[in-house]
């Protein structure tokens, strides 16, 4: 299992390109945390999900203090 | 003279520095324009597989965006929203908020401390929210950050200037620009915070919550400018005790 976004996912495996596309995010408005590192965008095609990753999937909304 | 109000190596014409939370996608846009702002906040948060309205699509090309690390509780996940932040790909801007505290939401100084460190060296300009102290001020001076940001009071109280004395010592003392940020809740108290030189205001609820919001946006920018008109042109002495008159003294209608 891959805990992506705080959830349990059945998608070690997989390339984060592929998990992106495969649940409609759009690439150009997310960032990729994973294992508390920046994944670049470069690298999407490259990285592969393992068993026990820690995968943050964010995006901007809207803020001014919390 | 140009009044320009220079942040991070960028020119900026307007002081009113808008946060983008707690309004519709329709309203923020109107609320931009009627505000005149240039720089807009916005928070990084985790994005669902639905994913909701694009909110870069609503703000305006020409505005800087200042990504905050709102949610942050130390300084090593203010650090890592900061790198996320830069990734989503909007620029070096970034406005440092930690808070411990879920009832006051005070930011941590400390912390804060740290981080700006951390992400000044990497390129980052940074803008840290912070409870009014002068030490910290320095430290975060010291640290790399290109503005500090202390709050007039609670975020989100629009009880405006409470912590006006020391906003003042801030001024008086630091280098960089100060920026009130949070807790101003009128326009008056936004052109208080100007007229005692403060170099910009950061605003949302009192916008947010307005009965009409791009009037208040609008009402904000007049405010801020009469503030900081008013700075530049020097406010007129107080007397400590007695009256002046500002008529002639002689000529009465009286031998």
């Amino acid at each position: 299992m891959v805990h992506i976004n705080g959830k349990d996912v059945n998608a070690a495996g997989k390339k984060i390109s592929e998990y992106l596309a495969e649940n409609g995010y759009v690439v150009g408005t997310v960032a990729v945390e994973c294992n508390e590192e920046i994944v670049s965008k470069s690298r999407y095609d490259e990285v592969v999900l393992k068993d026990g990753d820690i995968v943050e999937i964010v995006s901007f909304v809207g803020g001014g203090s919390r | 003279m140009k009044d320009t109000f220079v942040l991070g190596g960028k020119e900026f014409n307007s002081r009113f520095i808008l946060g983008s939370g707690k309004y519709s996608m329709e309203l923020i846009k109107a609320a931009v324009e009627n505000a005149g702002a240039e720089i807009i906040t916005l928070a990084v948060r985790r994005t669902n597989t639905k994913q909701n309205e694009n909110i870069l699509d609503y703000i305006p090309d020409n505005v800087t965006l200042l990504p905050n690390t709102s949610g942050a509780r130390d300084a090593k996940e203010a650090v890592r929203i900061a790198r996320m932040s830069r990734e989503l790909g909007c620029g070096d801007f970034v406005k440092i908020e930690i808070m411990k505290d879920s009832k006051y939401l005070l930011p941590d100084n400390v912390e804060t401390i740290k981080a700006t460190e951390i992400l000044a060296k990497e390129g980052f300009v940074v803008l840290p929210y912070m409870y009014p102290d002068l030490y910290s001020a320095r430290d975060l001076v010291n640290a790399g950050a290109a503005a500090v940001m202390p709050l007039a009071s609670p975020i989100g109280s629009n009880k405006g200037l409470a912590t006006k004395e020391f906003i003042q010592i801030l001024i008086d003392e630091i280098d960089v620009p100060v920026i009130v940020d949070a807790g101003i809740g009128k326009p008056s108290q936004a052109c208080e915070a100007m007229e005692m030189g403060a170099a910009a205001i950061m605003a949302n609820t009192a916008i947010a919550t307005a009965g009409n919001i791009p009037q208040m946006a609008g009402a904000f920018k007049n405010a801020i400018e009469a503030g900081r008109s008013a700075y530049l042109a020097g406010l007129g002495r107080v007397l400590e005790r007695g009256a002046s008159a500002s008529d002639p003294l002689t000529g009465f209608l009286r031998d």
